[in-house]
Order: structure tokens, then C-alpha cells, then sequence
């Protein structure tokens, strides 16, 4: 069975700011990051779609202990986002100082964009995440 | 289906950084579990090794055929189970099922894992390998952030104020290193105070290290044989009633039940439903605390107490020995350690010894049921076991 996106392809569009998703249209429910079937309901008819790129802060963490080779990144914060399309994605927030955020930044509206984590021997190359900033 | 019982148990003490390999280690823990069981190696059908890191820690790929072969177990099918930390759980959970399948009568599970060994950079970064690499793990996700993202939503849920639920996990952590200094294997011998917690360094906020396990050398294993074996090697065979595992992707995939973990819920739905017995039949637990929080989050999803109101009943002392439920007596994951690959199998360890009455001044007293509940990555592998006394 062929793939409607693969994780090139949608780390291809991430690096340009662009958030794509699969629309599946037989639940209208929508999967990102990709998959084969349908997170819903495992349906197979998908369609390829560019989505808002904005959401909401569910949660967050601020990482003082990193991983090796992430040293200089340190303290960051990771956060959970509930895009408004549905599903919750991953990325680091940017344009705060990572020591002061607090659980008030919950609810907080925020936009996607991109930074590049370069990668490491155990990562197969480089690799694109999603870095959210505060709405203004 | 046959009955399956452990008959015999075995572990090393669980250190930080030591010098022995992880073949070294499960061979010692193997055979204090094959003298328990008074049988000799060649009585082994099957080995199944959990082990999570050994390719990276000693550059050891199929560690359990080199562990087959110290053991002298070169006639048996040696095969290895890699579910991060729940992985000695996934194969205790099918070593079981091959017994009782008829396939074979003796067989030896367990786990092996030298983790303290590559240090604390190199540990955090292999055992963030278990989240998503493609998805999550390019953010920087480490598992403490991972835990410490569901304290925030645990916090919100439940709307119990981040500084006391703080305090309350801060309780989980003193309760282990409690039981802790009362078990000879444990990585920590040493009771830990509020202060201590408080005061201790911040490792993914709000989680500061003494709400984190710690990174650990150590091995495990137990020998499993059918009801008609077990009869003739043990006078107290203890009879494994219940099984679940389930699965997970990614965090941001359990969206729907955050900071639930639904693989859990499946897996001991499974577990109870086969042992056709309840929460409140359990009498002794050893489950996942690789973080303080995580306990909070486990003991509801068990259903030992209502969603949001674990921390109470743990302040009450509800999951002391002697209250509803006894909670980590070995000191769980935090005071006893946590070599990952060998975690499950001393999971069930400890619950032998405990309905075997041989837990010294830790010893939940007249303890007939107990439970263990492994947890690999972020939730992606959940495996829950209910073992019973066979006399």
C-alpha cells in the first residue's frame, strides 16, 4: 500500500513552515504527524492537507538534564499543543526564557514553525521539529 | 491452557556503575534462581532474556545467547525481549504463555541491563531512544520531561495546586526510600526526608532528582515450570493467574487520555479479567515508579484508588504496608534501582518473596495475591502479572 505522506515529505514541509496532515474521508478526522490508516478509525482513505499550524499549550516541561550531544540546548522547553484541528503535537517553545515559564503558559495560543536538530550517531542525520512561539 | 508456576527466584543486588557484565550479572541472578528451584541447567527448555541496552552499553548485541551459553544452556532456544523497561515483563509475560502451552515444562525468564555503566548523558540520551525518534525525541525529550509533562496535566486535571501535589509525590518517594533501607538488594539503603526532595536538583521541571529513579547495573530471573513440575520441585509454588500487555505510540498519539495511560488500563483489564479477581484482592503491589508521579498515576489506573485522589490516600498512608494497598515494599524503581531490562522479572521477585513470607522487616504480613505492573517508554508498553500463592 502506497503512502499519502510520508516523514520525509512531511519533514520537507515543516522545514518550509508548513504543517501538513492527513484528512481522512470517511470520519473527517485528522492524523498528524502521518500514518497509514486513519488515527480515528483506521480508515485508509486519506487526503493530504496543509493545517493552521496554530494551537493551544496543554502542557510543558523545562529540560535541565539533556541528553548527550544536547548540552548546548539546555534548559529548553518542550511542549504538548492541541492544534486546532484536533490532534496534539510536540515541538519546543521559543521566544521565552525557559526558567521563568510557569503552568501559566497553559492555554497559551501559539503558531508552529521549525528548528533543526542537527543529529546525532544514534539518529540516522538530521532531523525537523516543530518550535512553537506565543501568538502575539 | 496449563497452569504455570514460579518455582524458583533469583536477582543481584541493583548497584550504580559496577564492573561486571551483563552476562555476568544475569548468570548470577539465573543461577540462584535454578538452585531455589532445585533443578540443574540442562532441566531448562528456554531462556528469554529482557534487555534493553546492551548493544550500546557493552557494544553486545544477542546478550542472551552469550548468558545461554556461560549458563551452559547451549541446547535451549535463547531469545531476547526488547520493550524498553518493561522488557523482562514481555518475556516473563511470554515464557508464561510457552508453558503453558505445553511447549515446555522448566523454563528460565529474566533480565540483565548495564545502564549506570554508560553515565548519565549517554543513559538519558539511549533510554530517550523508547519515545518517538522520528516525532518527539528531536525536541529533546528525556523520560523525566515526559513524566513531568503529565504532572502538569495530572495538576490541571485533577485541579490539585502543583505545590501540593508536589508534596504529595515528594511522600511517594520518602515511602520507597523507606522500604528501601530495609532491603539488602536495593541501589539505595538511605531514608530521604521532604527537605531532601525539595532541596534536590531540578531535572525536568517540576521534577527535581529525588522524584527520578536512578540509572542502575543489575540482573534478575526467575525459573517457571507447569503445575505437574512445580509440584515436584517447590513446596510453595506460586501460580501465575493473571497476564495483560498492551500498547501505546506516542505521547502526543494518548491524547485522548492524558495523563492516563490507557495501555495500563487495557493491560490489567486483561490481567484481572483472567485471574477473574479485582483490585481489592490484591494484597501486595510492586509497580512502575520511575517517577514519583508515575505511582500517583498507576495506582489509579489500577483501580486501587479514584482518578486524582491517589496522592491523599498516600499521604494518609494507604499504600504503606498495612494500609489498603502495600505499594513497593522492595522500595520500587527509586530506592531499589532500576536496571531496566531486568526491572519486570524483579518485579516478580519481590512479589515471591512477599507470598513466600521470606521479606524480613519489609514483609507485608500474610500476604496471599500480588501484582506487578511494567511500564516501557512513554506508555508504548504496559505489562501487569498477578501471581498467587499455590499452597
Amino acid at each position: 500500500m502506497e503512502h499519502k505522506l510520508t516523514f520525509k515529505e512531511y519533514s520537507e514541509a515543516l522545514k518550509e513552515d508548513r504543517l501538513l496532515g492527513l484528512k481522512c474521508q470517511e470520519c473527517g478526522a485528522i492524523t498528524v504527524p502521518p500514518r497509514i490508516t486513519c488515527s480515528k478509525c483506521q480508515g485508509t482513505e486519506l487526503e493530504v492537507v496543509q493545517l493552521s499550524g496554530k494551537g493551544t499549550i496543554q502542557t510543558f516541561t523545562t529540560i535541565y538534564v539533556p541528553p548527550e550531544g544536547r548540552e548546548a540546548e539546555a534548559p529548553y522547553v518542550v511542549v504538548l499543543v492541541e492544534l486546532d484541528e484536533g490532534p496534539w503535537l510536540m515541538g519546543n517553545l521559543g521566544g521565552v526564557d525557559p526558567t521563568k515559564v510557569t503552568m501559566d503558559i497553559i492555554g497559551k495560543r501559539v503558531k508552529v514553525g521549525h528548528a533543526i536538530f542537527p543529529g546525532d550517531k544514534f539518529s540516522a542525520g538530521e532531523l525537523v521539529r516543530p518550535l512553537f512561539s506565543l501568538e502575539d | 491452557m496449563r497452569k504455570v508456576a514460579v518455582v524458583g527466584v533469583g536477582m543481584t543486588k541493583f548497584t550504580g556503575a559496577q564492573s561486571k557484565t551483563a552476562v555476568e550479572l544475569f548468570a548470577e541472578a539465573a543461577m540462584d534462581a535454578i538452585a531455589e528451584s532445585n533443578i540443574k541447567p540442562r532441566d531448562i527448555q528456554a531462556l528469554f532474556v529482557g534487555n534493553a541496552l546492551s548493544d550500546i552499553a557493552e557494544g553486545q548485541a544477542q546478550v542472551q545467547v552469550f548468558a545461554a551459553d556461560y549458563l551452559g544452556l547451549d541446547h535451549v532456544p535463547a531469545n531476547r525481549y526488547e520493550n524498553a523497561c518493561a522488557s523482562s515483563s514481555a518475556a516473563f509475560r511470554d515464557a508464561v504463555m510457552w508453558v503453558a502451552s505445553g511447549a515446555f515444562d522448566i523454563v528460565l525468564v529474566g533480565g540483565t541491563e548495564t545502564a549506570a555503566k554508560m553515565g548519565t548523558p549517554l543513559a538519558t540520551r539511549t533510554f530517550a531512544a523508547a519515545s518517538d525518534s522520528r516525532y518527539e525525541y528531536p525536541c529533546g525529550l528525556t523520560f523525566p520531561g515526559v513524566f513531568a509533562l503529565l504532572t502538569h496535566l495530572y495538576s490541571r486535571k485533577y485541579s490539585i495546586p502543583l505545590e501540593r501535589l508536589k508534596r504529595q509525590m515528594a511522600q511517594v518517594s520518602i515511602n520507597s526510600h523507606y522500604y528501601g533501607a530495609r532491603n539488602p538488594k536495593a541501589q539505595f539503603r538511605k531514608e530521604i526526608t521532604m527537605d531532601d526532595v525539595f532541596n534536590s536538583i531540578m531535572v525536568a521541571q517540576p521534577l527535581q532528582l529525588y522524584d527520578c529513579c536512578p540509572f542502575s547495573d543489575g540482573a534478575s530471573a526467575v525459573v517457571l515450570a507447569c503445575e505437574e513440575k512445580a509440584k515436584k520441585l517447590s513446596d510453595k509454588p506460586v501460580y501465575v493467574v493473571g497476564l495483560g500487555q498492551a500498547s501505546s505510540g506516542n505521547l502526543a498519539s494518548q491524547k485522548d487520555y492524558l495523563p492516563r495511560l490507557i495501555a495500563r488500563e487495557l493491560s490489567a483489564k486483561q490481567a484481572y479479567s483472567m485471574a477473574g479477581l479485582s483490585p481489592k484482592d490484591i494484597d501486595v503491589i510492586e509497580l512502575h515508579d520511575c517517577f514519583s508521579i508515575a505511582t500517583l498515576i498507576a495506582l489509579e489506573s489500577l483501580g486501587f484508588f479514584e482518578f486524582g485522589k491517589s496522592g491523599e490516600a498516600v499521604e494518609r498512608g494507604e499504600t504503606k504496608i498495612g494500609g489498603k494497598i502495600a505499594v513497593n515494599p522492595s522500595g520500587g524503581l527509586k530506592a531499589k534501582g532500576h536496571p531496566i531490562g531486568a526491572t519486570g522479572t524483579a518485579q516478580v521477585y519481590e512479589i515471591v518473596k512477599q507470598l513466600r513470607g521470606e521479606c524480613g522487616e519489609r514483609q507485608v504480613e500474610g500476604a496471599k495475591i500480588g501484582m506487578t505492573d511494567t511500564l516501557g517508554g512513554d506508555g508504548g508498553t504496559i505489562c501487569n502479572a498477578i501471581l498467587a500463592r499455590g499452597w
